[in-house]
């Protein structure tokens, strides 16, 4: 548009002499045409007069039964002289009663076939007059230049090496680096960038955020929009593991009439009614759309992720519980082998994490693996079973009896599969709990049973290690949801428990490395590299300990005989803390700090964090008014191969050396300049207060009234005080 | 140390007072009582009775013969501090929320309130200082803040030369009350102010407010000097005279909301804040329902607070208190 001129000197005298053609150029109003429930049907048979009635009555009551009422007398059938008889044209206009009809008319007569040679063609009037308008000449579309994208790990190439967390409260969304004891440094933040909450993808490339309309993903350096996908009424969404697919639900069934016309629809008739969608996220383009599968009359709470990914990407599975794994190829997202895998009664599966072409050694699958598990239906045992796919082939099964509750959790290598089976006594009176633990590691799969007498209401492997932490209880309160009189669950007495594989003996098999007793905790952080563990009080109204274990502490070196002797010996709780209001804990992607929140989407008060180190050590504490949510933002895999890693390993020295001497430099240079403004606050108050006392002094000289002393010093009135106890008191009669 | 705990009103505390010596305590309550106390054992020394409403103010001048006391039930007194005898009783239209004595003693200030179509005034009535003579039943002026939001809290700078009042809407204004002219208005608050207390020789003055935080400011130029932030709605603030450049605030969830959470949750502490640095340097629990009122002792060496719960905690200071240096 070119920019507006003004000459001053000749402004318009009325309205009338402005030119608003370019105006109404720029913003033309859509003329109501009123032709919206006008279609056309084609290809009808041609019939004379004779036939003619028939017909039109055929016709209105097919389309009055697959569209709608048509207005009266609005079923128009143009005819023309041929040959001396007047025969029809082979086409008819039909006016529906409303808008919705037509679309449905479209929607369900397109296509129709009314005998072997007369297919229907229902096309929308306005359509018809928009087609026949077009330009037949080809022009070919404008190729669009190439726009470099940002660098989407800009985030990474931070000269310290430091970590982002994206932190969401009242109505802003923010962007922050960790610097430790000091004031996080502010990267980004923008008011209401979302309107449900936060997530990163799981390697970090993109924020997203979540919208009536659907959600974006956000990232680079400049945190511009990267991709956007329409998704009316998204409550939830799950990134494959690599970033490649993103799958999102709504609890609204897509409705693609409704669909604000103009805006972006990547819907077509095909994804009507369905609930979940996966996408591609580079090119945002949508994949497939599913249904939500109702296996219970009642509709359930979904469970999330509803699609499972291969760690590959390749697969994706959903669960049809009782019935069936379906099991889906990418990007073709076709099922693998064309059906599900029918399992009668599966309740519950898991992917192992490990990937076949990672090149690990202790891994002997050459494809992908999950287990599921199935439970006891009457004289069937409950099943624990690892399928391959896509061979679908068995690889190791394990009944089990007496079980109430099975859950699945793999090690973050797949190299082991803990089962942990709540089981009833024959009785059914009271619940203990087995470990079923599966070592894939080992080419014949041995499976290990470890009887825990008491229930285990947590459970986490060390990443990367094979070490696991419990948490267990035999209080009796456990499942108790509330006390009586409407009061708070009692706080469970728990135990915290780390178990190793011991090689040591004839047996190999897991066992306990140390217990500590006397508990509240009852969630389980690890830090993502393994060794340091939080074990948390949650979800109680009074207690919110933090406890910090160290799995490795080296004991001093006059100590060292006593540590071969005793296996859990390295194990310590090494600080225990208290966050009043804990509600969630969140590790840094380098395991080198822990940030506990208070969010006010579950407590009522005190909201803000705090940021501590691996050690348990308070670094920052903020209250920050309707905090909601922080999370780190996730890092990608080391692009380091295992020699340089190594390497660096070996010489840590040097390079903590170097760090260390910035941090030595930042940190002096932080308390000189804290020093300095004390010191320049300090002497701005008592130049203030000199000049202030000085002018008190003349203002009070100036009426003779001199300041009086505060309290009139040397002339304090001293009082004694005689204090008389009887000791004791013996009576005597003196004869 | 362990603080004296002054258990002598069975409703909460409104103000707490010392007097210039800083030996007697006097503690006015919403159960209508006055009491004074001895501030070094927390004896009682007696009550003053009169009052048929609570009472919500309290001062005495700076001989310590005379205690002026405001109420709830539309009167102000002054008392005979050592009979207890009352010598005057001022009728108001409303109830007096806040007096004070100017460092003369021959005036008083009495903040009113607006309520039933009376607006909310700062009246100043003189004071004869002869314990025996007859006061005055006419005032000496009328301070109106027309159509302004009411005055809450006041104050009298040095020299009597201004009257400086806190409004319900977080404003402060300065007076010139002889003129009866608002000569500076500033709103440095959002919320109401709760409490106004001056420095020693009322050259500056620290103001507490619903907003969470406390603030200096200079008497004569309404200069902000100092601000204090914390995480919740205070009710009193004061300047700590000698020894350490400290500031005490306190305060709490409102009293409507307290018994819903746990007295941790509350923020039922006075917070020792560095006046200087704007630091917070320390924490001194012990109520069990927000903090309403707080004195520091004019020697420097200990300090009271009363609150909703009915009690006055009287701190002598411990030893570290006076080592205490800050680095700078």
């Amino acid at each position: 548009m070119p920019a507006a001129t003004f000459d001053p000197k000749n402004f318009p005298e009325t309205e009338e002499d402005i030119d608003f053609t370019d105006i109404e150029q720029a913003y033309p109003l859509p003329k109501d045409e009123g032709f919206d429930s006008l279609v056309v049907v084609d290809n009808v048979p041609v019939v004379d007069q004779s036939k003619e009635e028939k017909l039109v009555t055929v016709l209105k009551k097919l389309i009055t039964k697959a569209a709608g009422p048509i207005k009266e007398n609005g079923l128009f059938m143009p005819t023309e002289n041929k040959d001396g008889k007047r025969v029809s044209k082979g086409y008819c206009f039909v006016d529906f009663e409303n808008a919705e009809s037509a679309h449905a008319a479209i929607k369900n007569l397109d296509g129709h076939r009314m005998d072997k040679s007369h297919v229907l063609a229902v096309n929308r009037l306005t359509d018809i007059e928009k087609y026949t308008a077009m330009n037949d000449q080809y022009v070919e579309p404008e190729q669009e230049e190439f726009v470099q994208k940002e660098h989407l790990r800009s985030w990474l190439t931070d000269s310290q090496a430091r970590d982002q967390w994206v932190m969401y409260r009242a109505d802003d969304v923010s962007i922050f680096w960790n610097r430790k004891t000091e004031t996080p440094e502010h990267e980004y933040s923008r008011t209401n960038w979302t309107e449900t909450y936060v997530q990163w993808s799981p390697l970090g490339t993109y924020l997203t955020t979540f919208h009536r309309q659907g959600i974006a993903l956000w990232g680079g350096p400049s945190w511009n929009k990267i991709v956007r996908f329409v998704h009316p009424g998204v409550k939830l969404i799950d990134f494959s593991p690599n970033e490649r697919y993103l799958v999102t639900w709504s609890n609204e069934p897509i409705n693609v009439s409704r669909i604000p016309e103009g805006s972006v629809n990547p819907f077509t008739e095909e994804d009507e009614g369905n609930q979940i969608v996966i996408w591609d996220t580079l090119t945002g383009a949508l994949l497939r759309s599913f249904p939500v599968v109702q296996t219970g009359d009642a509709p359930k709470a979904i469970s999330w992720p509803m699609f499972k990914w291969a760690p590959t990407e390749k697969y994706f599975a959903r669960l049809v519980a009782g019935q069936q794994i379906s099991i889906y190829e990418a990007p073709s997202m076709g099922l693998v082998g064309k059906k599900s895998v029918k399992i009668d009664g599966v309740a519950d599966f898991e992917w192992s994490p490990a990937n076949p072409n990672s090149g690990d050694d202790k891994i002997f699958q050459k494809e992908e693996v999950l287990a599921y598990w199935t439970p006891e239906v009457g004289n069937q045992p409950a099943r624990v079973t690892i399928m391959g796919v896509p061979s679908k082939e068995i690889i190791r099964t394990k009944n089990l009896f007496n079980v109430n509750d099975c859950k699945l959790q793999w090690q973050s290598q797949g190299h082991y599969l803990a089962v942990k089976v709540d089981r009833h006594t024959k009785t059914k009176k009271s619940t203990f709990t087995n470990l079923e633990i599966f070592r894939l590691c080992q080419k014949e799969i041995p499976v290990e049973t470890l009887e825990i007498k008491e229930a285990v209401i947590a459970f986490a492997w060390e990443p990367k290690g094979d070490r696991f932490a419990i948490i267990t209880t035999s209080d009796p309160n456990l499942g108790v949801s509330a006390g009586p009189n409407g009061q708070a669950p009692a706080i469970l007495k728990t135990s915290v428990g780390f178990y190793y594989l011991d090689n040591s003996k004839a047996v190999v098999a897991y066992r306990p490395l140390k217990i500590f007793d006397k508990k509240t905790s009852n969630h389980l952080f690890w830090s993502p590299k393994g060794r340091h563990l939080v074990a948390a009080t949650l979800r109680s109204t009074t207690v919110f300990d933090l406890e910090f274990y160290d799995l490795d502490l080296e004991p001093a070196a006059d100590k060292k005989d006593i540590a071969k002797e005793d296996v859990g010996a390295n194990v310590h709780l090494i600080s225990t803390q208290e966050h009043y209001g804990v509600t969630d804990v969140e590790w840094d992607p380098t395991g080198r700090f822990v940030i506990t929140g208070s969010s006010m989407w579950r407590h009522t008060a005190d909201h803000g964090y705090c940021l501590w180190d691996f050690k348990g050590l308070l670094l920052f504490r903020q209250t920050i008014d309707k905090f909601k949510q922080l999370l780190w933002r996730p890092r990608p895999e080391s692009l380091l191969s295992k020699e340089q890693k190594k390497k660096v390993r070996k010489n840590l020295r040097q390079y903590s050396k170097v760090f260390e001497e910035e941090d030595l430099a930042v940190g002096d240079a932080a308390t000189a300049k804290l020093v300095a403004t004390r010191r320049k606050l300090v002497e701005q108050w008592y130049t203030w207060r000199k000049q202030t006392e000085k002018r008190v002094a003349e203002e009070r000289a100036e009426v003779g009234k001199e300041i009086k002393t505060a309290s009139d010093e040397g002339k304090l009135e001293v009082v004694e005080e005689w204090i008389e106890e009887v000791v004791e008191e013996t009576e005597e009669i003196v004869e | 140390m362990r603080p004296i705990l002054l258990q002598g009103h069975t409703r909460s505390l409104t103000q707490i007072k010392y007097n210039r010596e800083g030996d007697l305590l006097f503690s006015v309550s919403k159960d209508k009582i006055v009491n004074v106390w001895y501030s070094h054992n927390g004896e009682r020394l007696g009550s003053y009775s009169g009052h048929q409403g609570a009472v919500w103010t309290v001062d005495v001048n700076s001989t310590s013969t005379m205690a002026i006391t405001g109420s709830a039930d539309n009167t102000a007194m002054l008392w005979n501090v050592q009979t207890g005898k009352c010598l005057k009783t001022w009728e108001f239209k409303t109830a007096v929320k806040r007096v004070e004595f100017n460092e003369d003693d021959d005036m008083a200030l009495c903040v009113t309130e607006e309520r039933m179509g009376y607006p909310g005034t700062v009246t100043v009535i003189s004071i004869n200082p002869d314990l025996e003579a007859a006061q005055s039943d006419e005032p000496v002026a009328t301070i109106v803040n027309d159509g302004g939001p009411k005055a809450v809290v006041a104050g009298w700078t040095y020299l009597n030369k201004f009257i400086i009042c806190g409004h319900v809407d977080g404003s402060i204004t300065q007076w010139d009350w002889k003129a009866n002219e608002k000569l500076n208005t500033i709103k440095p608050h959002s919320e109401s102010l709760t409490d106004i207390q001056f420095s020693t020789d009322r050259s500056y003055f620290i103001t507490s407010s619903k907003d969470k935080s406390a603030k200096i400011f200079d008497t004569i130029t309404l200069d902000e000097l100092k601000k204090y932030e914390t995480d919740t709605p205070l009710n009193s603030a004061s300047i700590t005279p000698k020894f350490q450049e400290f500031v005490i605030v306190g305060g709490g969830q409102d009293a409507m909301n307290v018994t819903t959470t746990s007295a941790r949750a509350g923020k039922f502490e006075c917070r020792f804040w560095h006046k200087i640095l704007e630091e917070e340097c320390g924490r001194v629990r012990g109520h069990f329902g927000p903090i309403n009122t707080i004195a520091v002792h004019p020697d420097g060496k200990g300090f009271s607070s009363g609150g909703e719960d009915g009690y006055v905690r009287v701190h002598t200071f411990d030893s570290d208190y006076f080592k205490f240096k800050s680095d700078h």
